[in-house]
Formats: structure tokens, C-alpha cells, sequence
């Protein structure tokens, strides 16, 4: 028994203390998991629950654009689609969340097939902004049936998704962390390494022999199923699905806390939502000069970490080996894996410069 | 009706005409997706709406000082903020329409949200096939007309217009033909700024100000361009005539049209690009990858 508990924390020490970037994933989840014992107000709680589902929904973007480079400028249709789609299950046929969750998240699958096939005929830049369209199409034609999908109102009063604050809260952690590891596991798989092939060029992976098509139909699917949960989620924690949740902006705002986290990582979305969400919610002191405070900061972080948040500190407490290409701390001097010295090459360089010097 | 249509179709498409060009431009020179570009529209008309309703300064000065004014915040913003960041398509992206918000918040800030108008330059009207069609509106389409047209020839017949044609067709070799790029990318810019706030400065007394009023023609601009084909300059003129005529003949002819008009030329963009993924005009740009 001992012995497995220190083969455990062997594990755990080899794992995840000897990285600082993994250190600090540790200490974020365990403080949302904490945060309850230190604050049960309802708004704190509020604010955590909605940031869960928002990390969701941002990650599951990083998935379809960071990953396999379809920029998706619509992404609040599966979120939205499958917002409408649990509320009007829940309100006409009284279907408990358990249920209307997954089969609106289903239904973003469908919708995201719908759109994905005319849609990949389009490269690049057309792609980003025809997705951009599919949104807003669908809000047109909800103002247009206002006796079915509410109207400008929306859809209101559906059940709660749980008992107590607190429970909302877990539930949405619990499933932002969970499925964001899933995500990040998927990214790391096999499929994960034919998107990133298809982002870089895709022309070579269909020379390789392998139906792009079919990966970024996929690449759809996946992500209109982790949104679309996200979706049904927001739908039942508001208690109500409006036109908002197809906005404009609705579709930018996960664009915005990916690039702010780090784009293509997944775990830069969830931080970045974690960061900004709460964030924003404290520059409720000032309201006037909220937005314009959150425009310059995201102006003023991108304009020095082009890459985001996360891979620029990354870049600074970690270090690339040389020859393995395993992190280390940046407190070490040689490699833990291989012992390669993984101090700047520039000493090599200015001694090859000297070289070059003293042959003149 | 038919008149009203014909009216509403020509000032609709002479103003997306303009914001289409200048967004096409930017993107086939700078190669960036600036989603500011609208907000640049609405810069021009709040500054009208405080040269002539809060200064009382002679509208034509007004036109003027807005339109070089909002040209140098353009210009500035594509050489301080945009141009640093042009490698990464997203950041691209994300700060452009956080520079739109900003703009948006601080007009907000400055004006409040309230629904603004700003007084006619000209007064009277005349009829027209038994409608009254006001002068404002001929002076728009006179002189929205004419500056379309002078784009052309600066564009076609002009060493500049060649200079940045060729920086659209093939960056690489017009850095080689001894072109500079950069400034090129930042001319045209400018020249993009000036023409969206030239359709501001124009529109601001037949249109409602409000901070968010770019946020719709935005969505719009990007159908008409990547309806016209992305960066070509006769797709979006031809793209911005379609879309302005589905708009006004769904606002006039179905009911509840105006929540419809937004969709349908979304979906007729949509349509066009499944049967031709280029667009229109487009061309599919086959050495770059």
C-alpha cells in the first residue's frame, strides 16, 4: 500500500511538479474546485458557472479554427441551435436538462453537418465569412416565427439544471474541465495530428493519401457537439434561450478569449475564459468605460503576445530541449530526459563567428 | 414603389460600393480582414454630427475635416497596431474588432446612445416619378457616383493605382519591381479609410447615428465581398448593387422584410459561393497555399 502511494507521488512529482506550466494548471483547478469553501454568493457562483460554460464553448472553437484552421466566425450557431433546441424540449415536451442537453448538443452535430458540407467547398477567408452568415440567417428567421421561438424575447422560463447553485456549479466545472481534457485528448490523438496536418497544408495531407474532407466534416462535428452541450447548459443556468445567443458577438467572444489565452491549445481557451470572464465582471464598477477597457486591454495583450497569453509565459518558464524536445522548468540547466545542456546556443553561435574571423 | 425602390437601391449600393471597395482593397494589398473598416464609417459621421450640430462649422469644411481626420486615425491605427501583427490571421481578427468596440465605446462614452441625426446640407426635394426624392439624396448619389468614379481611375489609370494593383496580384515579385510594400499596404489603407468615411460623412443626414450602427454594415460588406470574390474591385461594386437591390425589394415587398433583409442577402451570398466557392469575380489565388 505505501508502495503505491509512493509510486504515486513518484508519478505525480515526475508528472506535474517538475513542469511550472503544469504546476499552474494544478493550482488553477484546485482553486475552482475550493472556490465555494471562500465565497458562496450567488453572484460569484454565477459568474464561475457561466465561465465554465463559456470555457467550453471557446475551447470547442480552438478545436475547429486553432486546430484545423477552419476560422468558424459563426460559432454561436451550434450554441445557439442548441440553446433553442433544449429550451423548446424542455418547455413543449418537459424533458429534464439530463435529456435535452445531449439531444440539443445532437442537434448542433446535425447543424454543423448541414453547414460543414456546402461549406467546405470554400477555402480559407471565404469559409470564415460565409460561416459568418449562418448565424445571422437563422436570427431573421426566428424574429420571423415569433409564436414558435419567442421572438425578439426568446424562450423562457425552462427548468433549472439543478437543485442548488452550488450543484450548478460543480456540474459546470466538472464538465468544463472534463470535457476540456477530452478536447485536449482528442488534439493529441492520431486525429488531432491530421488537423493540425490540414491546418499547415492540406494539399500534402490529400497527397498522403488521406479524405480531408472527411477529417474537417469531423473536425464539425466535434466541436457542434462540445458547443452545442455548452448551449444547452447556458440555456438551462439562464433559464431562457433569446436571439443573443446567435449574436455577432456571441460568435466573437470565444475568438476573443481563444487569441487572449493562446490559440490552438485548448487549455489557452479555458484560461482565457477563466481570466477575462471574471474579469469583465469586476470592471462592472465602472460600467461605462467597461467595454472600452476590455477592447484596449485585448488591443494592448495582443499587440505584445501575438501568439496569446499562454504560449508567450510558457515560452518564459519553460525550455525547449535541444535534441529531445521535452519542456523543462527554466530553472534547469540540462535536460532532465537526456542531459543536453539547454543553455542559448548563441554561445556557439558568437564562438562560430569568431571562427569565421580569425580564417579571414 | 417602383421609384422608392429604384431611389432606396441606388443610395444603398453607392454607400456598400464604397465601404466594399476600400474593404476588398485592404485585403487584397495588406492582406488583413479589417473588420474596423465600418467603424471608420461611423467615426466620419459622428464627427459631421459635432463639426455641424455642435461647432456650427460650414458643412462642406465638416465633410472635409472629418474625412482627413478619420484618414490619419485610420492610417495610424494599420501602422501602430494592424501592421506589427499581420502574420497571425486571428490576432488580425481579434484586434480589429476590439479597435471597432473601442471606437464603438467611445463614441458611446462621448455622445451617449441615444438615436442622433444630423441637419440636411441641402434643402428641398424634387419629384420624380411621382415620388418626392429630397436633394440630400441626389447630392449622395451624385457624389457618391462621382467619387466611385475617380476611385476607378486612380485604381486603373494612375502610377499609384498600378503600384497597388500589383502589390494585390503578387507581393513578393512587387517587393522585387522595387514597390514598397509596407507603404503601399499603408497608402491603401489610408485610401480604404477615406473612402468608408467619405460614404459616413455623406450618409450622416439620411441615415440614424448611433455608436453600433457599423456593426450591420459590416456583416453586409463581407457578403458583398466575398459575394463579389475577395479583393476583387469590380466584384464588390457588382456585389454591392445585388445586395442593395435584394435588401430594398425584400424591405418593400415582404412582410416583415426589415427583420428578413439582413438574412436573405446572407443566404443569396451563400448560394452564390456553393455555386462558385471564388465568388463572382473572384480569382482563385492557385500559387499561393
Amino acid at each position: 500500500m505505501t508502495g503505491y502511494l509512493y509510486h504515486l507521488y513518484q508519478a505525480f512529482k515526475e508528472e506535474i511538479l517538475f513542469l511550472p506550466s503544469r504546476l499552474i494548471a494544478l493550482v488553477g483547478i484546485i482553486a475552482l474546485v475550493l472556490l465555494p469553501l471562500f465565497s458562496q454568493s450567488p453572484y460569484t457562483l454565477k459568474v464561475f458557472t457561466l465561465a465554465s460554460i463559456f470555457a467550453i464553448l471557446a475551447a470547442s472553437w480552438d478545436l475547429l479554427s486553432g486546430f484545423v484552421g477552419q476560422l468558424n466566425l459563426g460559432h454561436a450557431l451550434f450554441f445557439g441551435v442548441a440553446a433553442y433546441t433544449s429550451a423548446l424540449l424542455n418547455l413543449h415536451y418537459g424533458l429534464s436538462p439530463w435529456m435535452t442537453i445531449p439531444l440539443g448538443a445532437l442537434m448542433a452535430v446535425v447543424t454543423g453537418m448541414l453547414v460543414g458540407i456546402p461549406a467546405l467547398r470554400l477555402r480559407g477567408q471565404y469559409l470564415s465569412l460565409a460561416t459568418l452568415a449562418f448565424p445571422l440567417i437563422l436570427t431573421g428567421i426566428i424574429y420571423v416565427f415569433p409564436d414558435f421561438t419567442g421572438g425578439e424575447l426568446g424562450v423562457s422560463g425552462l427548468s433549472r439544471l439543478s437543485n442548488s447553485r452550488l450543484a450548478d456549479y460543480y456540474i459546470t466545472v466538472g464538465l468544463a474541465l472534463g470535457l476540456g481534457f477530452l478536447m485536449w485528448k482528442i488534439t493529441d490523438s492520431k486525429i488531432g495530428l491530421i488537423f493540425h496536418a490540414i491546418r499547415e497544408d492540406e494539399i500534402a495531407v490529400r497527397a498522403a493519401g488521406i479524405n480531408t474532407t472527411k477529417y474537417k466534416l469531423l473536425a464539425f462535428a466535434f466541436s457542434g457537439f462540445f458547443a452545442g452541450i455548452s448551449g444547452g447548459l447556458y440555456a438551462h443556468v439562464m433559464r431562457l434561450a433569446g436571439p443573443s445567443t446567435l449574436d455577432v458577438f456571441m460568435s466573437f467572444q470565444p475568438i476573443i478569449w481563444t487569441a487572449f489565452g493562446g490559440i490552438a491549445t485548448i487549455y489557452g481557451a479555458i484560461i482565457g475564459v477563466y481570466l477575462l470572464y471574471p474579469f469583465m465582471e469586476v470592471l462592472r464598477i465602472v460600467p461605462e468605460y467597461r467595454m472600452l477597457i476590455f477592447a484596449v486591454i485585448i488591443i494592448l495583450v495582443l499587440r505584445i503576445m501575438p501568439q496569446g497569453l499562454s504560449p508567450w509565459v510558457i515560452e518564459r518558464i519553460q525550455k525547449e530541449c535541444p535534441r529531445c524536445k521535452r519542456h523543462n522548468a527554466f530553472t534547469r540547466k540540462t535536460c532532465k530526459a537526456c542531459g543536453t545542456s539547454l543553455e542559448k546556443p548563441s554561445l556557439g553561435g558568437d564562438s562560430f563567428k569568431l571562427e569565421v574571423k580569425t580564417s579571414e | 414603389m417602383l421609384a422608392n425602390i429604384f431611389v432606396n437601391t441606388l443610395i444603398h449600393a453607392s454607400v456598400y460600393a464604397l465601404l466594399a471597395l476600400g474593404f476588398s482593397l485592404t485585403f487584397g494589398v495588406a492582406r488583413i480582414i479589417n473588420l474596423t473598416h465600418t467603424a471608420f464609417y461611423m467615426l466620419a459621421a459622428y464627427l459631421i454630427f459635432t463639426f455641424v450640430g455642435t461647432l456650427g462649422l460650414n458643412s462642406a469644411l465638416a465633410i472635409l475635416l472629418s474625412i482627413v481626420l478619420v484618414t490619419i486615425i485610420g492610417m495610424l491605427s494599420y501602422k501602430v497596431i494592424i501592421e506589427p501583427l499581420h502574420e497571425h490571421d486571428t490576432t488580425v481578427l481579434i484586434v480589429t474588432i476590439a479597435l471597432a468596440l473601442a471606437f464603438q465605446e467611445v463614441m458611446l462614452i462621448l455622445f451617449g446612445g441615444h438615436f442622433r441625426g444630423v441637419p440636411s446640407l441641402v434643402k428641398g426635394f424634387v419629384t420624380f416619378l411621382g415620388v418626392r426624392v429630397t436633394n440630400q439624396y441626389l447630392v449622395v448619389i451624385a457624389v457618391l457616383s462621382v467619387i466611385l468614379v475617380l476611385v476607378w481611375l486612380l485604381l486603373l489609370k494612375t502610377r499609384l493605382g498600378l503600384a497597388i494593383r500589383v502589390t494585390a496580384q503578387d507581393r513578393e515579385v512587387a517587393n522585387l519591381m522595387g514597390i514598397n510594400v509596407s507603404l503601399m499596404s499603408m497608402v491603401t489603407m489610408g485610401l480604404a479609410t477615406m473612402l468608408a468615411a467619405t460614404a459616413g460623412a455623406l450618409v450622416a443626414p439620411i441615415f440614424i447615428l448611433e455608436p453600433r450602427m457599423w456593426l450591420q454594415p459590416l456583416t453586409i460588406v463581407l457578403a458583398i465581398v466575398v459575394l463579389g470574390g475577395l479583393g476583387s474591385l469590380k466584384g464588390s461594386v457588382y456585389g454591392a448593387i445585388i445586395i442593395a437591390l435584394v435588401e430594398t425589394l425584400v424591405v418593400f415587398l415582404v412582410p416583415m422584410g426589415s427583420f428578413l433583409r439582413g438574412a436573405v442577402s446572407l443566404a443569396i451570398m451563400i448560394i452564390i459561393l456553393i455555386i462558385r466557392p471564388e465568388g463572382l469575380f473572384g480569382v482563385s489565388f492557385e500559387g499561393e497555399r
